[in-house]
């Protein structure tokens, strides 16, 4: 992606885990190299010898994205990205997200077109959290993104692919990656996802939020390589009738 | 002077550097990002950076998200 090279289609966040060592043990089981974070207000005048999440996930062993998670307009989230590439040194690959709403926390994509085109122009390296809407997708592309990333289902929803036809029409139209981010629930949505054909899938809540959250992890890591196998190898047709696998002639029972 | 930190109005020393108030509140260790009056100030320029009475502070850092 850009001039980042991968190895894992499994993108993770670090949100709603038990502690950080639960996080570190889950992030390492799902494999993934992209580990997306929020930032928030350091407190102040409390202990200061709390842990730290990038203590627990180093920036050297894992490429860190600061998401803008929790902004409702394009200036927040700009700022939010402009603090999260000092925060990592000059880092430029970040998540953009604008939400608009609380509940369904769908993106408020006029405010994240506008952002797209502002951070883009900074030397950002975008990766956008958008609709599964095929042409707000390419506007995204046009103006610069590095990466797509439509919703599957709403943020932490667990409800999987619910369009499947906008994605592949969004993974159709792209000559950037497009990354499902959000809404996948369990193993089998992360393997529809990439054998519809996306580069990959980020996803927090899914493995956070099972029971056995390290376990999950693994099945993630499984789940991405088994749908991005299948993509490339393409799937058989689909028929409405059967068809032997095994000879019709020669069997023993067959009458002359 | 008084400034505002992380959203709460504070009292600190007059000529304090970014570097001074960092340390005053034992975060000098801790990886973080400052931004003074909606501008970020490079770490670079933390020790010769002075605040100003009336001024906006956040200081952040990464924290558990998706």
């Amino acid at each position: 992606m850009g001039q980042h090279q991968f190895n894992s289609r499994l993108l993770v966040g670090t949100g709603k885990y038990r502690d950080f060592d639960q996080t570190r043990e889950a992030i390492i089981a799902s494999g993934a190299e992209i580990v997306t974070v929020a930032l928030r207000r350091t407190n102040i005048g409390q202990e200061t010898d709390q842990p730290n999440l990038l203590d627990y996930i180093p920036s050297d062993k894992f490429t860190i994205l600061p998401n803008t998670a929790g902004c409702f307009n394009c200036d927040d989230a700009v700022r939010v990205c402009k603090l999260g590439r000092e925060l990592l040194d000059g880092h430029s690959l970040v998540k953009l997200e604008v939400l608009a709403d609380k509940t369904t926390l769908f993106p408020n994509v006029i405010d994240t077109i506008k952002a797209a085109e502002i951070l883009v122009k900074d030397g950002f390296e975008v990766m956008v959290y958008t609709n599964d809407d095929p042409i707000i997708a390419k506007t995204l592309e046009d103006i610069g993104c590095a990466s797509i990333m439509p919703l599957a289902a709403p943020i932490g929803s667990g409800l999987g692919i619910r369009n499947p036809y906008n994605i592949v029409t969004i993974i159709e139209n792209a000559n950037v990656p497009v990354i499902v981010d959000a809404g996948v629930g369990t193993a089998s949505d992360a393997t529809i996802a990439m054998e519809l054909g996306c580069a990959g899938v980020l996803m927090n809540t899914a493995i956070a939020e099972a029971t056995h959250p390290v376990t999950m992890a693994t099945a993630m890591n499984h789940a991405i390589v088994a749908g991005r196998l299948a993509y490339l190898a393409g799937r058989m047709p689909k028929r409405r009738f059967a068809s032997a696998s095994s000879p019709i002639e020669d069997t023993i029972s067959a009458k002359p | 002077m008084q400034i505002k930190l992380n959203g709460e109005f504070k009292q600190i020393v007059d000529q304090c550097s970014i570097t001074e108030i960092l340390k005053i509140l034992d975060l000098q260790n801790i990886r973080l990002a400052v931004e003074v009056n909606l501008e970020v100030i490079p770490h670079a320029q933390h020790a010769s950076f002075m605040l100003s009475a009336g001024d906006n502070i956040e200081i952040i850092q990464a924290v558990g998200g998706g």
